[in-house]
């Protein structure tokens, strides 16, 4: 097989034969979703292609859980949840567009892709409880169950989240559903000042409001927050809230009822499409980090979409101006996501060496072959 | 992800015996000298009358005595301790408050003992970004109690009053709240960990999304086979506006299941969902006299918690549903007295049963919910089959049943018979697609059903993972794994990559 070339292993005991073979010959793969998320250094290598793997294969809508083949498009899942009042609660935008049917569930869990409901719900971290994965030495590996609590063995599928298809090919995940909310309330609030923004974000995010998304969005030399409730009393929480944004120093407090495209917007703010001269850097911050942050993005003529309850934010900046980013935000650290390919060699922050180093030896006894995206992760592994 | 049977349970389960080949004496107690001089005489015990505090942690059954316990005072003297014995090549184990029901804290005879209880210092509280930095010694609800009124930390397993950060972290703990909240896992954002080989890294911090693979999400709930956490950041929450709390009575666990299902089905999600059955209820009764009629088939404890409003409507929907399924005996706390009382019958289930027979074992499977009716049914003809009394309470949210098995071990053969039993409960649990445990761990206890829920590839796959963090296997060995196994060398061929060859990369 040359590269370039693509394969599509139709069930997961094919994925993990053809990657024993791939592993003898010591040929690099990189495994592919949707085909939403160039994310990190390109690599070279056969495209280990998730379609032939797209089955549902539980909904049990009694326990809140499904088991889905790691290609399953997002959309699809959620399409089929919605279908019984369900949802999985990670809401990324589905591609760099924001109505890309491509991303999969494989694929956002190996990117640790995420979107606004993480400020309730937790990343996908929070709600894979099983996956099973093929290793490059042709074993299939479960870990974890299909119920919503179980500490039986190691929880390998947090390790798997957010490795970026460096150890392994994903092939089946067993997730936890939450129930649809059946309205949705939000409330927005402004200023056009930053410390301000973050002390309003910091008072709401302390209090116990309970809502569903905490949101910043800062474009254009303003501000603003938007708090989303969901549920029979979202109308009522939304009005508390609306009193405490005010009490918080914003502006402009508005409540809107009809608040999908606004939430959408959120989403795909976290994106560019095609980027050549912009680039998107997601910052893992603290709460009150926003000010600096907001200042940094100004500063790089950028704009910013975030989680102001966590801390962590999305920046559209020029892309020479990452440099001068990374060293402002300091320590903190700066992933870049969407750039021009140039960019995307230097895309991770360092580890501290002492995690690197652990992180080298996890990577050799999972993929001692050396085939799963090889040298494109953090610190070269 | 079915729950695969493939083994038979094996034999009893008292035992003491270590797979690993003891040290020399003369290396032990050149390693005891430097262990001694690392946290001074006074802190590291030898004697039998001192370490009988530590000979089994919260499963009784199990005993086992180590070389020596060491007591470190500072994150730096737990890493010189696991430093000295790594270079001696000699095993050990960490060991919170000792509440574990798994066995996990078991010392391995010959081997070190490294005790966190001295490690309790809160040592930075950040409200703003809801962060608190903790030594591992420090109890649960001492979090709770530092970050609170306005804040609290969630996770609160039922021994919350003894058990340490240290050990919720290595057991991933739950808790009645973990329904709605989540558990450990869900709270721990940064870790000082001291590898096997003694070296002291950092995963994560205070902040969410440590660049590089989740180390931390596989360490926490490792049971200590990874190394011994020194520091942990935990993210603490804002205190709901408010909590209602309810307990309601049904003829039969069938119509409270059917309650449980139907509250979860229409969207509600309560902070927790309790049940205990007519034995437990007998049982808990006599102990927190909390007016609970003695005879009724099941009790569901039901609590919501949120904003006020919120709160209320879907307080007044749960009681509808519980009378919609049966019950005529819907009690609601008027008051935190009352709640407090409900909650103290919940918790006297287990001390409640201890009176009522001499010895009894406690299960810890997990099945999906809707499977609820269909074991419990099982689980009484079983009891039947042996002859034995089973008891049941649970956190019925989360499908997490706590059989308890009573007998009385001064009968030959009970014990024993007891323990198969227990066996057989936790096969029911895998066959309806459950877990053999949802939150007291594996340790030593359930090591043996381990192969029934995980294939060999599976179990190689934990094994990997347990080698790149403790090739020596030095840290708790012995747990959690069915069999013990060498790590060996790393397989495979060294090739250079096209951006090393570039310059662009370094291998590792």
């Amino acid at each position: 097989m040359a590269a370039g070339v693509a394969v599509r292993p139709g069930t997961p005991e094919e994925a993990a034969e053809l990657l024993r073979s791939l592993g003898e010959e010591g040929r690099p793969v990189r495994p592919r979703g949707g085909g939403t998320k160039p994310w990190g250094p390109p690599g070279d290598g056969v495209d280990l292609e998730t379609g032939g793997l797209a089955r549902i294969l539980e909904h049990n809508v009694g326990d809140f859980t499904a088991v889905l083949e790691a290609g399953v498009p997002m959309a699809e899942a959620q399409a089929a949840f919605a279908g019984e009042q369900q949802m999985l609660a990670v809401d990324p935008a589905l591609g760099a567009d924001g109505n890309g049917a491509g991303a999969t569930i494989g694929g956002v869990m190996a990117a640790n892709d995420s979107g606004p409901l993480r400020h309730r719900y937790g990343g996908m971290r929070d709600l894979v409880v099983g996956m099973t994965v093929a290793l490059s030495d042709g074993t299939l590996a479960r870990s974890g169950g299909k119920v919503i609590k179980n500490v039986a063995g190691y929880d390998l599928a947090k390790l798997l989240t957010g490795s970026y298809g460096t150890l392994g090919l994903i092939v089946r995940v067993a997730v936890r559903l939450h129930p649809l909310p059946d309205g949705t309330a939000t409330v927005a609030g402004a200023t056009d000042d930053p410390d301000r923004l973050g002390a309003a974000a910091a008072a709401l995010a302390g209090q116990p409001l309970e809502a569903d998304c905490l949101d910043v969005d800062w474009r254009d030399g303003a501000g603003r927050l938007l708090l989303r409730f969901g549920g029979a009393a979202a109308g009522h929480q939304a009005g508390v809230a609306a009193e405490r944004a005010g009490a918080a120093g914003l502006e402009g407090v508005e409540t809107i009822e009809d608040d999908d495209e606004l939430w959408m917007r959120q989403r795909v703010h976290q994106r560019v499409q095609s980027p050549q001269d912009t680039c998107v850097v997601k910052v893992a911050g603290r709460i009150t980090d926003l000010p600096a942050v907001v200042r940094a993005t100004t500063e790089a003529g950028g704009t910013l979409v975030g989680r102001a309850g966590l801390g962590v934010s999305w920046l559209t900046v020029p892309a020479d101006s990452v440099g001068t980013l990374r060293d402002a935000l300091a320590p903190r650290a700066c992933t870049i996501l969407d750039a021009p390919e140039a960019l995307r060699a230097d895309a991770w922050p360092s580890p501290e060496p002492g995690a690197l180093r652990l992180m080298a030896r996890v990577k050799e006894r999972f993929d001692p072959a050396r085939i799963f995206r090889p040298g494109t992760f953090v610190g070269g592994i | 992800m079915d729950g695969r049977l493939t083994a038979e349970p094996e034999g009893p389960t008292a035992v003491s015996a270590q797979p690993e080949a003891a040290a020399s004496p003369a290396v032990l107690a050149a390693l005891i000298a430097r262990l001694r001089a690392i946290v001074g005489d006074r802190w590291c015990y030898e004697h039998e009358h001192q370490l009988r505090t530590y000979e089994s942690d919260g499963l009784l059954q199990y005993t086992s005595t180590p070389r020596a316990a060491v007591l470190p005072g500072s994150a730096e003297e737990v890493r010189d301790c696991v430093r000295a014995c790594a270079e001696a090549g000699v095993p050990w184990v960490a060991r919170g408050a000792g509440s574990g029901l798994s066995g996990g804290a078991l010392p391995v005879e010959d081997g070190i003992l490294i005790v966190a209880s001295r490690l309790k210092r809160i040592l930075h509280i950040d409200r703003g970004n809801q962060r608190v930095c903790v030594e591992p010694g420090v109890t649960n609800i001492a979090v709770s109690a530092a970050v609170g009124p306005d804040l609290f930390y969630p996770p609160d397993p039922s021994s919350q009053i003894v058990c340490s950060i240290g050990g919720n972290v290595a057991e991933n703990s739950g808790g009645a709240h973990c329904f709605k909240y989540g558990f450990t896992t869900n709270y721990v954002c940064g870790l000082e960990v001291v590898l096997p080989d003694g070296e002291m890294i950092t995963l994560g911090g205070e902040e969410l999304d440590a660049p590089g693979y989740d180390l931390l999400g596989t360490f926490v709930g490792s049971e200590g086979t990874l190394g011994i956490a020194t520091k942990v950041w935990l993210r603490v929450m804002p205190s709901p506006e408010t909590v209602r709390t309810l307990v309601a009575f049904f003829d039969s666990t069938r119509e409270a299941g059917e309650a449980v299902s139907r509250i979860v089905q229409s969207g509600i999600v309560p902070g927790a969902i309790e049940m205990m059955d007519a034995r437990a209820i007998e049982a808990s009764e006599k102990m927190a006299h909390a007016g609970y009629p003695v005879g009724r088939a099941a009790a569901l404890l039901v609590e919501l918690d949120g904003a006020e409003r919120e709160c209320a409507a879907r307080f007044d929907e749960v009681v509808g549903v519980c009378e919609a399924c049966g019950s005529d005996d819907v009690r609601v706390a008027r008051d935190e007295a009352e709640r407090a009382l409900f909650w103290k019958t919940r918790k006297a289930a287990f001390p409640a049963m201890g009176r009522m027979s001499p010895n009894y074992f406690v299960q810890d499977g997990v099945i999906p919910r809707t499977k609820l009716p269909e074991v419990l049914e099982k689980i009484d003809a079983l009891a039947e089959e042996y002859g034995m009394l089973v008891a049941n309470v649970f956190h019925a949210g989360d499908g997490n049943l706590h059989p308890l098995v009573c007998f009385d071990g001064r009968n030959e053969g009970e014990a024993e018979r007891a323990e198969e039993l227990s066996g057989r409960i936790i096969d029911a649990c895998l066959e309806a697609g459950g877990s053999i445990t949802g939150e007291h761990g594996v340790g030593l206890d359930k090591k043996k059903h381990m192969p029934k829920m995980f294939g060999e590839d599976d179990l190689g796959a934990f094994q990997k993972l347990r080698c790149a963090w403790d090739p020596a296997g030095l840290a708790n060995p012995g747990k959690v794994m069915p069999t013990p196994r060498l790590c060996g060398e790393v397989p495979g061929v060294y090739r250079q990559h096209p951006l090393e060859a570039a310059g662009l990369a370094e291998r590792f």
